[in-house]
């Protein structure tokens, strides 16, 4: 603070010949880098605060009546929060999307790191660096277009009741997306082929920042491969894997083309997730109150989840 | 040495398996898209007479030209403006260390998790309110701020990495701070930013939700919102669909192919930060 400001610096060295216009008094500059810091913040604040933060005080406000959307609206107090957990239609949209988790999360996260461990070997070879591009495919798709070509899949005539048949499985055979007890797991299928890629790379990659070092001395102490991956390749990929489960919790909990596309939260109720009544109940059923009350209890979920990854990542 | 073999057999099994089970959504995409229209192929099956006609005529029958026109210009919307004012408050968080920082920093943070259909009923009014229902703008204005959390966190860190000295020897040079920002760190920030562009690109380009809700003109849409329409107008005349389906997943692919490794890193770094 003692030095010149940079404005007077310029004044100083007189005799370089800078483009920098001459309108401004050296005394502004003093306080101008606080003031020019705010101009380049502001567009980007003004963006934000307009289209996300305005919209979340509306939510949390439309929460708090009932209200169709045309007509006038009424004080709801917290019965619309009591209904989402009330009402087993929309309890059980949640309670769907936790269940999604096993799938869009669990599976790519523990197959992702066996196919990153198992592949770490033969890293050089052309093999992997095709399938570092084929396995990365789903993550560049709509997924919107994941959806449709997953539903024909799945179909009554689709390839996959084809290969069970093939292998002699016929009689298990179905329509799986139409199906009461096969239509989740089915669905969850769907994000775990499009969030398996992201996750076998990003281990990968983190693998690949280990000390090869580590792995020499732990087999001259003579670990086998899995007592290696114990206790040098899970510790190291700490962050990483934090990173993968933080990523598709949040795709699970707010899933929404995929199940649009597929089932539309069919059969029945089955497949019915948060994001997808949220949209039906503001723009089908007209009851704003009970979408908005749902959509907090969204935010504050997928909020209270990523907060504690996200600290578990920093104290490394 | 007899066990690393094995060991490494084993992962090239595994490694071929997963990359048919990538691959096979595609495959039955592209067969299928060959059977003639309005017929119900079975599984994954070659058909006797390849009707290559059914991508032209999915062509037309989407107006995919239209729709590639409407999604280029959502993008042109949306990634140059985001990529500009989200560098300038990058640089001014992480770089110019402006007064008060830190709570519009955490404010930034705040919405990187967010779902989009936390908000997407107020936006639907607040959209119509401003009366750009059923315009492109519809989409382009509201993604720009839902895509700021992402962009500042993304530009910051690089902002926050860059030495003080560069900027002191360039105020000494006589640059106010527009020019030390635009001819000193802009150029410095390249790949930052193109890696942020591609996946602004990746993102706008994929956006479902925004596009279903705030417009009803499936060819003022992205290719993704445009499809959820495509497939309830030929729902039932499955290799149309298909066919339909390759050619709006295509463009992404082609640009994924050109630009694969900037992808991957850019994607891998982009979740590692987010």
């Amino acid at each position: 603070m003692t030095g010149p400001t940079p404005d007077e610096a310029v004044d100083l060295a007189e005799s370089r010949p800078g483009p920098r216009s001459r309108r401004r008094s050296p005394r502004g500059g003093l306080r101008r880098p606080g003031l020019v810091g705010w101009l380049f913040i502001l567009p980007a604040l003004a963006f934000y605060v307009v289209f996300v933060l305005r919209p979340i005080a509306l939510t949390f406000q439309y929460s708090l009546y009932t209200w169709d959307g045309i007509g006038p609206s009424t004080w709801a107090g917290f019965a619309n929060y009591v209904k989402v957990f009330t009402d087993p239609d929309l309890f059980a949209s949640i309670l769907n999307a936790i269940k999604l988790i096993v799938f869009f999360s669990a599976i790519p996260v523990l197959l992702g790191l066996a196919i990153a461990a198992t592949i770490r070997q033969i890293a050089t070879s052309r093999l992997a660096l095709v399938a570092r591009t084929v396995i990365f495919l789903p993550q560049v798709i709509p997924l919107v277009a994941a959806g449709i070509a997953w539903t024909w899949l799945l179909s009554s005539t689709g390839v996959i009741n084809q290969l069970l048949t093939l292998v002699g499985l016929g009689d298990i055979t179905r329509a799986w997306l139409g199906d009461f007890s096969t239509a989740l797991p089915a669905v969850g299928l769907i994000g775990a082929w499009v969030l398996l890629g992201l996750c076998t790379l990003l281990l990968l990659a983190g693998m690949s920042k280990i000390d090869p070092a580590l792995y020499e001395a732990a087999r001259l102490d003579g670990a086998g491969p899995l007592r290696e991956f114990r206790s040098i390749t899970l510790p190291s990929l700490r962050q990483e894997l934090a990173v993968c489960v933080t990523v598709t919790v949040i795709a699970a909990l707010a899933s929404f083309d995929i199940i649009y596309i597929s089932t539309q939260g069919g059969p029945g109720n089955s497949t019915m997730v948060p994001g997808l009544e949220i949209y039906y109940l503001a723009f089908s059923e007209r009851q704003i109150g009970v979408a908005s009350a749902l959509a907090m209890v969204l935010m504050v979920i997928v909020i209270a989840v990523a907060l504690p990854i996200q600290r578990l990542t920093r104290d490394r | 040495m007899i066990t690393a073999r094995r060991e490494a057999w084993t992962g090239r099994v595994l490694l071929v398996l997963l990359m048919a089970i990538t691959i096979l959504p595609f495959l039955s995409l592209f067969v299928t898209a060959l059977h003639p229209s309005g017929t119900y192929p079975p599984g994954l099956s070659w058909p006797g007479e390849p009707q290559w006609g059914n991508f032209l005529k999915a062509f037309q029958a989407a107006r995919m030209g239209e729709l590639l026109k409407s999604s280029t210009l959502i993008v042109l919307g949306v990634v140059p403006i985001a990529l500009v004012i989200a560098t300038m408050a990058g640089f001014a968080i992480g770089h110019l260390r402006t007064a008060g920082r830190n709570v519009v920093f955490i404010a930034f943070v705040l919405g990187l998790t967010l779902p989009f259909e936390g908000i997407i009923t107020p936006l639907y009014y607040q959209v119509r309110d401003m009366g750009l229902l059923n315009t492109r703008w519809a989409i382009i204005l509201p993604l720009i701020g839902l895509f700021m959390p992402f962009s500042v966190f993304w530009m910051r860190a690089h902002f926050v990495n860059m030495p003080a000295e560069l900027s002191e020897s360039a105020r000494i040079d006589g640059a106010n701070t527009w020019q030390l920002f635009w001819r000193v760190h802009v150029p410095l920030a390249m790949p930052a930013i193109s890696s942020l562009a591609i996946l602004l690109f990746l993102w706008t380009w994929n956006q479902f939700l925004l596009a279903i809700v705030l417009v009803d003109d499936p060819l003022k849409r992205t290719m993704s919102g445009a499809l959820g329409a495509f497939q309830g107008q030929w729902g039932t005349d499955i290799p149309l669909l298909c066919a339909g389906s390759l050619l709006i997943l295509a463009p992404t692919l082609v640009i994924f192919v050109i630009f694969q490794r900037r992808f991957v890193t850019a994607l891998l770094q982009g979740s590692l930060k987010g």
